[in-house]
């Protein structure tokens, strides 16, 4: 019976993540279209469709999965490098630039996905805080290695070098990376409404994952992996499939980043970034899809907002406080009331309808 | 159902802090009143975080020029800085906060990495933008309506080499640079280039990373194992400082050369302004001259907020004045418009000659944006620097 | 050759003293301080005002940073950690970052961003042994670890309160129910890691005499990896790990590459782990079914 319950449930959450979403992007676009939002707020908009996907990602890692990663942007990083290549590659040959980005994505997904069965299949083998420090350690690499990346392009064709730029290129070339330098002049082609579909593909990819008989799988990992093992579930694969899909997400998401700014650095993706996914994951709630999906907004906007109140020097204090306070809160004896009331009333009313059955 | 109400309740507890915060911002007196016959000017720098102290030069060199300006009553202006932790995508929010608000000129932004980012939207939006500190060569490039109060990188690298070959200053040069950084990485690869011209040998090349940027062993011995007569430290002066530190207590005695970015050494709380004794550097700004404006500037500068002002404090306090200037001559209003007034700027700073704390006869190049005035070099001599 | 071994030396001494204060909090109350760094910051602040403004002594300016950073350390936790003491680690990590930028953002409105240079609490000497040369600093750094290091190993094994420690680190419902004051204990703890931290704060600031509001993050992160390094928990491996991975990082940049060197360090971390998947001194723990 808890079992029926529990999927119903999932369903529900599915519906609302998916209704959320939809609804945000109807209300924000036209609101957009208008003129009726500030530049500070479509400003947002991009950034935080990046960060969803971002926190969705992260959350099957963490929430589904229950294996901490410290290191989320390294993925973001190889997604966003590799997604400004493949748009720079294919400026001239496609150019609707919608598409551009689509192919980029793709393919930046690809990258990412890669690099996720690299990082997986070591890290995997680890448990609990060993794990979360080696995907740190990751993190660190990924960035230290796209830091000395040198990538330029000319008539014969893209050339690299690690370290040192050991290549020189012909009259007409450009360099697409310059090492530390990172990469100027990006056409920005990502759009809101890129984000929004991104995100409806995330929700679609993930969504599907945990309802399906291997998103079963991952949980029963999660929650007893050595019951798991004996009733015959692979569990490396099934661990390495969620996390490497996870990866591949925030590679797309890294593409659409990227494509908003004209300018990016190795430097952004760093420890720091994927501690700030984290605190999207932990407030929506651990395996909680749209709670990221809210988190994750909020989050961004919040600093934002915080600007508008006219004390810039205490504007990251009050966000320390604010989050410390919402922490607290979330796991204080008073909301745990607060549920108890609420859940006591539900019951009440429960009663009355008839059981459904799923 | 759990879940679904502690984010409930988390956003709930977010509109409420912030409401409530709000209310007391509002309360405490803000002096965000607008005033309509003011030009507003609006910048982006890291007021926190670990470029903090660029950021917070800036905003307070800026201050000072719009008090004494508006105090004269002539030409008013209206300031506004947002912090933007020295990340580009802090920057273009901040930067879209400034449009809110109406900005009508711009400091761009301090560091070059966000002046890179909302470079290109001054541009799209046409709206001018004068970077006291920016000084990559991507912040410029291709945008006819941003200009540099500061030099380029490149040129920083060129003119040490040129410096060190013409005064004859050390003939085996070890270089250490930070190579996540784009200020020092854009100075060494010119400075290379630049060194081969002119016949200097550069004996060791050694970098660090922010992670790595505390010991310097490695990097100083390779540089005594090379035979090195001089280091050149293309680099800001927080690790400068610690590499100074740390050859003493090597006991390496050599000679250092750093770039514009060293300048803030002597200020340097506690510093022990010995260790820098015979350091050369090539800066456009010396707070200890004898120019009156500069004399006058230093001693408001401390009187205010507490401490000697740096290169980037002066940088924005000329920001503003050549902005007077330029609006004088163009006999521009504060009611017209971002464009308006963009048009009006790039007709007017390839034409004016602009006198300031940080250079005579400063020009500007129309086709990139770029300043031109003389760096001076100094030497450190008893804690205070000296015209060389 | 040797001069890096003992750059490597002096560095991971560092490493080490930071890594200690983060493996004692570790290890009793189970949750990774990403705050600790900060209070090194704080530390190393407490102790260059007391010298710098007022004047002081530096042995008083070390007494100081200690008494200040012990309290922190104890209002941390009672504010910050301990209404989360039931909640899942993951809420706890994500509150000590929350203290982490707070600890920064205070310590920038309350001192600026100005760097400040510290004077070194040991003077810049250094002592020449057949040739090679060893700062005062990195002795008396190695030294302070060793004690503190055998201090801890003997506190932890010998006394009431160490042992009371050893068990909440264990059950802490069973500590409960054995007459153990579980709430005391942790705040003991916390208070021991936070003093330690100002001790680490004041000797690293002697070796690298950067002081910023940031000054401690980067160091945190450093420790943290040598507690791993060494065995999470582990007093002794705090020290090994710390000592490695100074030696590991003077050396990757010394003989293989500069730029890579961050990478090089990190990945022989993960090799390390791979091999011996509870760091170098670790406990394995073996899974019940």
């Amino acid at each position: 019976m808890k079992q029926v319950k529990t999927l119903v449930k999932t369903r529900r959450d599915s519906v609302i993540a998916f209704g959320i979403v939809i609804v945000a992007y109807i209300v924000l676009q036209t609101m957009n279209m208008t003129g009726g939002i500030s530049n500070t707020i479509s400003g947002l908009l991009v950034p935080i469709c990046a960060y969803i996907v971002m926190a969705v990602s992260l959350n099957l890692t963490v929430g589904i999965l229950g294996e901490l990663s410290l290191g989320h942007a390294g993925f973001m990083s190889v997604g966003a490098f590799t997604g400004i290549v493949v748009t720079t590659v294919l400026a001239q040959s496609v150019p609707f630039p919608m598409l551009r980005l689509a192919i980029a994505m793709v393919v930046a997904a690809f990258a990412a996905a890669i690099v996720g069965v690299i990082v997986g299949v070591p890290v995997l083998r680890l448990k609990g805080d060993y794990l979360a420090i080696v995907t740190l350690a990751f993190g660190e690499i990924i960035k230290n290695i796209i830091n000395v990346l040198y990538i330029g392009m000319d008539d014969h064709g893209l050339h690299f070098s690690l370290v040192k730029q050991t290549f020189t290129l012909n009259e007409g070339g450009s360099m697409i990376i310059n090492g530390p330098i990172g990469v100027s002049g990006i056409d920005k082609i990502s759009t809101f409404t890129a984000g929004f579909v991104l995100i409806l593909v995330t929700l679609f990819v993930v969504l599907n994952l945990i309802n399906s008989r291997h998103g079963r799988a991952v949980m029963a990992v999660r929650d007893n992996n050595i019951a798991a093992d004996s009733i015959g579930i692979s569990t490396t694969r099934y661990k390495l499939m969620a996390f490497v899909i996870s990866a591949a997400l925030a590679g797309m998401a890294g593409t659409l980043y990227a494509m908003n700014y004209s300018t990016i650095t190795a430097a952004k993706f760093d420890f720091n970034l994927s501690i700030l996914v984290l605190v999207f994951v932990v407030l929506g709630g651990l395996g909680n899809i749209w709670g990221s999906i809210i988190a994750a907004a909020l989050l961004t906007v919040l600093p934002e907002l915080l600007r508008a109140l006219n004390f810039n020097d205490y504007r990251m204090l009050v966000y320390a406080i604010l989050l410390i306070a919402l922490m607290l809160f979330n796991n204080s004896g008073a909301k745990q009331k607060l549920l108890d009331r609420i859940a006591l009333r539900k019951e009440r009313k429960g009663k009355k309808q008839p059981k459904e059955v799923a | 159902m759990k879940k679904t109400l502690s984010v409930l309740l988390a956003g709930a507890m977010l509109a409420g802090a912030l409401a409530g915060c709000g209310n007391g911002g509002n309360g405490a007196g803000s002096t965000d009143e607008s005033n309509p016959n003011a030009f507003k000017i609006g910048g982006t720098g890291p007021l926190t975080g670990t470029s903090a102290i660029y950021g917070n030069a800036v905003k307070n060199g800026a201050e000072l020029a719009v008090e004494e300006i508006n105090a004269e009553g002539g030409i008013q202006f209206d300031l506004k800085i947002e912090d933007d932790e020295g990340d580009p995508e802090k920057a273009a929010n901040c930067y879209n906060k400034l449009k809110d608000w109406g900005m009508q000129l711009s400091l761009v932004s301090v560091t070059s990495k966000p002046a890179e980012a909302i470079s290109v939207n001054h541009y799209d939006d046409r709206i001018f933008g004068l970077t006291p500190s920016a000084s990559s060569v991507a912040v410029t490039e291709g945008k006819d309506n941003v200009y540099q109060m500061c030099f380029i990188d490149p040129d920083q690298g060129t003119t040490a080499a040129d410096y060190i070959a013409d005064n004859n200053l050390g003939s085996k040069i070890a270089v250490i640079y930070k190579n996540d950084d784009v200020y020092s990485t854009g100075i060494y690869e010119t400075f290379v280039e630049e060194a081969e011209v002119k016949g200097l040998e550069v004996v060791s090349v050694t970098t660090f990373t922010d992670a790595t940027s505390n010991d310097f062993s490695v990097q100083l011995n390779d540089a005594k194992n090379n035979g090195a007569d001089l280091v050149f430290l293309p680099m800001y002066y927080q690790p400068a400082s610690l590499i100074l530190n740390q050859a003493k207590t090597m006991n390496f005695d050599i000679s250092f050369i750093g770039v514009d970015g060293m300048d803030g050494i002597l200020t340097l709380e506690n510093f022990d302004t010995s260790l820098a004794e015979g350091v050369m550097l090539l800066t456009p700004f010396n707070p200890s001259s004898d120019d009156e404006r500069t004399q006058n500037f230093v001693q408001k500068y401390e009187e205010k907020y507490g401490e000697t002002p740096n290169q980037f404090a002066a940088d924005a306090y000329d920001c503003v004045y050549a902005y007077k200037q330029a609006l004088e001559a163009a006999g521009a209003t504060p009611d017209m418009s971002a464009e308006e007034l963009c048009d009006l700027m790039i007709q007017e700073f390839p034409q004016m000659t602009f006198s300031g704390l940080t250079g005579t006869n400063a020009t500007w190049d129309a086709s990139t944006g770029r300043v031109s005035k003389t760096p001076t070099g100094v030497v450190i001599q008893d804690g205070a620097y000296v015209g060389l | 050759m040797i001069s890096n071994l003992i750059a490597g030396l002096s560095l991971g001494s560092i490493y080490a003293i930071i890594a200690l204060g983060y493996t004692m909090v570790y290890g009793i109350a189970k949750m990774l301080n990403f705050a600790h760094g900060d209070v090194i910051m704080v530390g190393g602040y407490m102790c260059f005002c007391a010298t710098f403004y007022l004047g002081w002594p530096p042995a008083m300016g070390i007494l100081l940073a200690i008494i200040v950073c012990t309290l922190l350390g104890v209002v941390i936790e009672r504010l910050a950690y301990k209404p989360l003491r039931r909640a899942p680690a993951l809420a706890v990590l994500i509150t000590a970052i929350g203290v982490s930028y707070f600890l920064q953002n205070a310590a920038l409105l309350i001192w600026t961003a100005n760097p400040k240079t510290f004077t070194s609490v040991v003077g810049s000497g250094s002592v020449k042994i057949g040739g090679l040369q060893i700062t005062h600093v990195t002795i008396v750094t190695i030294l302070v670890c060793v004690i503190i290091m055998a201090v801890l190993v003997w506190f932890t094994s010998k006394t009431k309160m160490g042992t009371a420690m050893r068990a909440v680190s264990e059950d802490k419902d069973a500590a409960q129910l054995m007459g153990i004051n579980v709430n005391t204990t942790i705040s003991v703890t916390f208070a021991i890691g936070s003093g330690l931290a100002a001790v680490a704060g004041v000797l690293m600031l002697s070796a690298y005499p950067m002081l910023v509001p940031t000054t401690g993050s980067m160091p945190g992160i450093k420790a943290f990896t040598a507690a791993v390094f060494g065995g999470i928990g582990s007093i002794p491996g705090a020290l090994l790990g710390g000592i490695l991975l100074g030696i590991i990082e003077i050396f990757s940049k010394a003989y293989i590459s500069q730029e890579l060197s961050d990478a090089i360090v990190f990945a022989v971390l993960i090799i390390v782990l791979l091999v011996k998947p509870a760091g170098l001194l670790g406990k394995q723990i073996r899974e019940k079914v």
